[in-house]
């Protein structure tokens, strides 16, 4: 049987933080990507005080006002107002709330899952690993947007309910993951040496043998960080997603979007701040994987 | 399963930590087998458990749907209850649950996917209309992908550290992180609203009347003849397959860069370059052929992600394939083409990794390890 | 072969597009795919729009412009003294439409129309069900088989038609959609082959326009039919491209991809008026957006909390955020287009110091509610969300809580159709055929409630006025009670009608002698168009 990830096998366990902050910040976009998104978290933490308006305060003088440096903008508002009148740049600070929440959540979620799930079947194999593997397949079959639309049509549309889709379309790639490096760490010295020395089926799987997948499951996760705050948003677009008036950036996004051509800018902001967060998560990821993967660090 | 992948040192690697990762994205990962026969036996074997799975999944989804499907049909006037019961048991909602999934199986099973509630069509043939729309954009969006990306990787790695490695890699980053459905959105209103230079929607201008022949806009409009008619047609695609080809064309160029930055590190290569051989003679004869196996691979999984991203383009750009038939039967509470397209697809995407599986068994040369 | 067949048609096809190239061409972006082109068990105005006013005619219709019946099939027509027989005469030399299905060897007769109206109601038909699942949803709707006793033909030219008690509105429901005419010698020629699904998919009418091809959600394309009763139209193809984006629709007619949409979102009409390719005409809709309040729910049975809390809603802040501008203010149920609007009502007022001084006096503090917002984009209410947000802001300022609820849209109506729903509900209506009626007794009538009736209101006063006004043909007495309708209504405020959407039809400036309808049709007949 192939692992599904021959990295694994060479991971070795991070010998300190040292090392590992001496490769990421080899790379200079890991650490703008880390810059920026410390940034946002920050903003996501502090917003009611950065904010200069509350998210949903609707100022009923000032409906589609333009940015700051159009001429008929309203020095109030900096990114200007949306249909009925709220601040897009207090809506967009709080909504880096949403996005970022949506990304922890959702990696949390699907880590959990997928972890367990992966570390079952590969630890005890038989008919619980096929059982596993093939809902995992069954799962990866759908395309993952499709899946998520259909499962947030049953659950109802909601920013949580969204949350949910998206973990469980994600968690597979978790499970396979770890199983694949389950199978690779279980017939290793170490672990015979913690078996024989009486260790339990749950801290062999648990204390012993998952520590060993560390690596690519952190990178793994950042990855899904970022694709779960893209398919939130998507989701939101296609009205799926948050409900308005939560200020979730694909939802204003989609609520904007008849104004395409009126007012641009409702339309442009929330997209670019989609794409700074989900670009500040990937270049992190890059990082990661340089600092984690041995293997890269040769090349 | 040996500790160490019992990779050979001399052999290309399946697949480096990037590349896999960027292919864990988009669908599963491909495995080797010992024994092509016994292999594909197996993986065939293994699917029909999925199948099943796959067709209650679609089945069960649609009945936890909220809503209802008669009512879904009715307008805003309602049915009266007698009518409602009697619609209900011309559609066998009355029956069992196992009864009714038993009965969809069965007529599956005998090539009926069911009629759709709104149009009252056969549900496989309103797909096989909409369908090769799809593939179309899917096409030219994967060539776009291809013959942009695996150039520019291939220079990326051979110029490592260059100012254009440097520039690719962060125009590729950025394009894997985009919002594609905010991208077409942004290209509408520059190039369709600003410059007027390409349509807003559609497949081709309306002054042209060719009825389909094989579906596909391009061959059809070559078929007749029509020159300016395949001309308005890829005037058409050329946005959608832009918006939709943006991230595959990302995942592409990276993953070639880090294949080819690996392979050009083997032995073999190095090997090669110490012998005398020409920098362009190693990266063509060499490194390429090896680092373009799992490319390919990538190419071939990227299936299901181009159905989803197909989901939003089309709806984007108005484009009649399935990922907008999809979303508006979902919209629409369509029950039946819902349960149906989602099986169709999950099928299809199915097939196309199983046959990439096979593939990649064939010409991965490591096929014999273990 | 079959390959080298059609190669050989089409190339027929795009020789006799080249040579046609003098001919007029009008595209029309419409806004969603019709189901099929068989309009009477269609509900959809999309639908309609693709079949029943282009390719059929009715016996009676509407006039351009207005609610007003005029013959069309039926040159003329008497209503016997009793309100119950009405006899139609057919007019003579009607064609229908020669296709490549389906050559007819005759003009229209009395027995296309009786059976137009058999097939929706006799359901020993074959063509009562000839489709899979499918319902006459508006002959069910405007309470047809109730009404009609019989309808008969009398000789080839004349139709009987008996009511089981007087209906005054039945004229106007005869010249709506799912009263098109078909052709009874196609249906039997289908029958006879046995593929009776072909009647939805390959029509056959008597309409200006007739039926060439449909790619499927993409275009459907019309021809000028040559020996239409009021002669060929201006205009010799008639596209529909189907452009489901309202703000891709106004891009394509800026691009000059078509010449003529419908349903512009608010937020692109001033790009649209401001082109000067374009012209944007204007009208009245006949619909009506309204907040039902469930008056049995406490404290909504009170009239005076349903009044404050109307009062508290800044009505014009809605009509500016949700319609831009596309909407008027409404005051009555009915549009002030449709006879027997009562304009003496007084329109609703904003004034939230009052409303909390109504809401303290009934005693109502602290009141949480549900507040119910339409999932899904209506002429008569564009935006349910955004709507919901602006009163529920507005609410807060009078002291009430209000939690923003909203479900899938067939789940949406059924919930909001119980008795025991919680909290106001948004809703509205487009009329079907410019009788008062229509309206009244379809949305607040005691025996709607369950149906239409989402505030579970009974009156008696009411009910007395809109039954007596159902029987009457006596169009000033009719007036008369639709008013006292109106002002029991008012007075009552079982719901709060917000708004009646404008209609707005942007055009190519080339677009000649298009009519809006009041109705929400698009029709395409007499429209020419400029070189």
């Amino acid at each position: 049987m192939a692992t599904t990830t021959p990295t694994v096998g060479t991971t070795k366990p991070v010998s300190g933080l040292r090392e590992f902050w001496f490769y990421f910040s080899v790379n200079r976009g890991a650490v703008i990507g880390l810059t920026v998104f410390t940034i946002l978290l920050f903003v996501a933490i502090f917003a009611p005080l950065i904010a200069p308006h509350l998210p949903d305060a609707q100022y009923r003088d000032a409906l589609l006002k333009p940015p700051i440096w159009d001429a008929n903008s309203d020095p109030r508002f900096i990114l200007g107002t949306d249909p009925v009148g709220r601040d897009i740049l207090s809506r967009l600070i709080h909504g880096a709330r949403y996005s970022l929440f949506i990304g922890f959540f959702v990696v949390i979620g699907a880590l959990v899952v997928g972890v367990l799930l992966g570390v079952l079947a590969g630890y005890f194999r038989g008919w619980v690993d096929a059982l596993i593997m093939r809902i995992m397949d069954i799962i990866l079959a759908f395309p993952p947007l499709l899946l998520a639309l259909v499962l947030v049509a049953i659950l109802g549309p909601g920013l949580f309910n969204a949350m949910i889709a998206i973990a469980l379309v994600l968690q597979p790639h978790f499970a396979r993951l770890v199983r694949a490096a389950v199978m690779a760490e279980k017939n290793r010295e170490y672990v015979t040496a913690a078996k024989l020395s009486g260790a339990g089926h749950f801290r062999l799987m648990l204390i012993t043998i998952l520590p060993n997948c560390l690596g690519p499951l952190i990178v793994q996760a950042t990855l899904s960080f970022s694709n779960a705050i893209l398919e939130a948003a998507a989701l939101g677009f296609l009205g799926m997603g948050a409900q308005p008036p939560t200020p979730e950036w694909g939802t204003m996004l989609a609520s904007a979007r008849e104004f395409i051509l009126k007012a641009p800018w409702v339309v442009t902001f929330p997209g670019l701040a989609i794409l700074i967060t989900v670009l500040a998560i990937n270049l992190i990821g890059d990082g990661l994987r340089d600092a984690l993967d041995p293997k890269l660090k040769r090349s | 399963m040996q500790a160490d992948n019992g990779r050979l040192k001399d052999q290309p690697k399946q697949e480096t930590g990037l590349s896999q990762l960027a292919a864990q994205r988009w669908a599963g990962t491909p495995r080797a087998r010992p024994n092509m026969l016994n292999y594909i036996l197996r993986r065939v074997a293994l699917l029909v458990p999925t199948i099943i799975g796959i067709s209650i999944c679609a089945f069960a989804f649609v009945r936890v749907l909220p809503g209802d499907p008669i009512l879904a049909m009715a307008g805003q006037h309602g049915v009266t209850p007698e009518r409602y019961e009697i619609l209900r048991e011309q559609f066998g909602y009355n029956l069992p649950i196992w009864q009714q999934y038993f009965n969809y199986l069965w007529s599956v099973m005998q090539g009926d996917f069911g009629i759709s509630l709104a149009t009252k069509r056969p549900v496989l043939t309103e797909f096989m209309t909409l369908f090769p729309a799809t593939i179309e954009l899917a096409l030219s969006a994967m060539f776009l992908a291809v013959i942009i990306g695996i150039p520019a990787g291939i220079f990326a790695a051979v110029k490592r550290g260059s100012w254009f490695d440097q520039f690719t890699m962060g125009v590729a980053l950025t394009g894997y992180s985009m919002p594609i459905f905010w991208w077409g959105l942004l290209l509408i209103i520059f190039f369709s609203g600003y410059l007027g230079w390409t349509p807003v929607s559609g497949r081709i201008a309306l002054t042209f009347f060719l009825r389909p022949i094989t579906g596909f806009m391009l061959i059809d409009t070559l078929l007749y003849g029509n020159w300016p008619a395949f001309v308005s047609a890829l005037r058409h695609l050329i946005l959608p397959a832009i918006v939709l080809g943006t991230i595959p064309l990302a995942v592409i160029a990276r993953q070639t860069r880090s294949a080819m930055l690996e392979v050009l590190g083997e032995d073999y290569v190095r090997t090669a370059k110490a012998k005398g051989m020409s920098p362009n003679r190693v990266v063509n004869v060499h490194a390429l052929r090896n680092a373009l196996i799992p490319v390919v691979t990538t190419i071939g999984l990227q299936v299901g992600l181009l159905l989803g991203g197909a989901i939003l383009t089309e709806t984007i750009f108005t484009w009649p394939g399935i990922g907008k038939w999809m979303i508006d039967s979902i919209s629409k509470r369509d029950y039946v083409v819902v349960q149906s397209g989602l099986l169709i697809i999950a099928l299809i995407v199915m097939a196309v990794n199983l046959i990439v599986d096979l593939l990649y068994a064939l010409i991965n040369p490591r096929i014999r390890v273990q | 072969m079959k390959l080298m067949k059609t190669l050989l048609a089409a190339t027929a096809m795009v020789a006799l597009a080249a040579g046609a190239a003098q001919a007029k061409q009008l595209v029309y972006c419409s806004e969603a795919s019709p189901a099929h082109f068989d309009p009477g068990p269609l509900t959809g105005g999309n639908d309609f729009d693709a079949s029943s006013h282009t390719i059929y005619n009715r016996l009676v219709d509407f006039k351009p412009g207005t609610t007003e019946v005029v013959p069309a099939l039926a040159e003329s027509w008497e209503i016997s003294e009793d309100g119950k027989v009405y006899t139609f005469k057919l007019r003579p030399g009607v064609k229908f439409h020669t296709q490549p299905y389906f050559t007819p060897t005759r003009d229209l007769t009395a027995d296309d129309v009786v059976f137009s109206f058999m097939r929706q109601m006799d359901e020993e038909s074959p063509w009562f069900n000839y489709l899979e699942g499918m319902t006459w949803d508006y002959f069910q709707g405007m309470d047809m088989p109730k009404y009609i006793e019989s309808i008969e033909a009398v000789d080839d030219l004349t139709v009987k038609l008996t009511l089981t008690e007087p209906n005054a509105p039945m004229l106007a429901n005869l010249a709506m959609d799912f009263a098109a005419i078909v052709s009874k010698e196609y249906a039997d020629q289908l029958e006879a082959s046995g593929d009776l699904a072909a009647f939805s998919t390959q029509p056959v009418g008597t309409g200006p326009f007739q039926f060439v091809d449909y790619q499927l959600d993409t275009v459907i394309r019309y021809a000028a039919f040559p020996d239409y009763w009021e002669g060929k139209q201006p205009i010799d193809d008639l596209i529909f491209a189907i452009t489901t984006d309202a703000s891709v629709r106004a891009q394509r007619l800026l691009a000059g991809e078509c010449d003529i949409m419908p349903y512009p979102a608010p937020a692109d009409l001033e790009t649209l008026q401001a082109d000067e390719k374009l012209t944007v005409q204007e009208g009245e809709g006949l619909n009506i957006g309204y907040l039902a309040y469930n008056t049995t729910e406490a404290p909504f049975d009170n009239p005076d909390v349903r009044k404050a809390l109307t009062m508290a809603i800044d009505k014009q802040a809605i009509i500016d955020a949700v319609y831009q501008g596309a909407g008027q203010d409404a005051k009555n149920l009915i549009p002030p287009t449709m006879w027997s609007y009562d304009e003496a009502t007084a329109a609703d007022v904003y004034d939230p110091e009052k409303a909390k001084e109504m809401l303290e006096a009934a005693g109502v503090t602290n009141l949480t509610t549900d507040l119910w917002a339409i999932p899904v984009s209506r002429p008569y209410n564009p935006n349910g969300q955004r709507m919901a947000e602006l009163i529920q802001s507005d609410w807060a300022k009078v002291g009430v809580t209000a939690n923003i609820v909203t479900y899938e849209w067939t789940e949406y109506r059924e919930r909001g159709k119980q008795a025991d729903r919680k909290g106001p509900f948004m809703i509205g209506w487009t009329g079907d055929n410019g009788d008062p009626d229509n309206f009244f007794a379809t949305l607040f009538s005691c025996s709607a409630i369950g149906v239409s009736n989402y505030s579970s209101w009974c009156n008696d006063d009411f009910e007395a006025a809109i039954q007596a006004a159902k029987t009457t043909s006596d169009q000033e007495e009719r007036i008369k009670l639709y008013t006292t309708a109106q002002e029991v209504f008012k007075a009552e405020e079982p719901a709060l009608t917000i708004a009646h959407s404008k209609v707005f039809m942007p055009m190519n400036k080339r677009v000649l002698n298009y009519t809006l309808s009041p109705l929400g049709t698009h029709s395409f007949k007499y429209v020419d168009v400029a070189e």
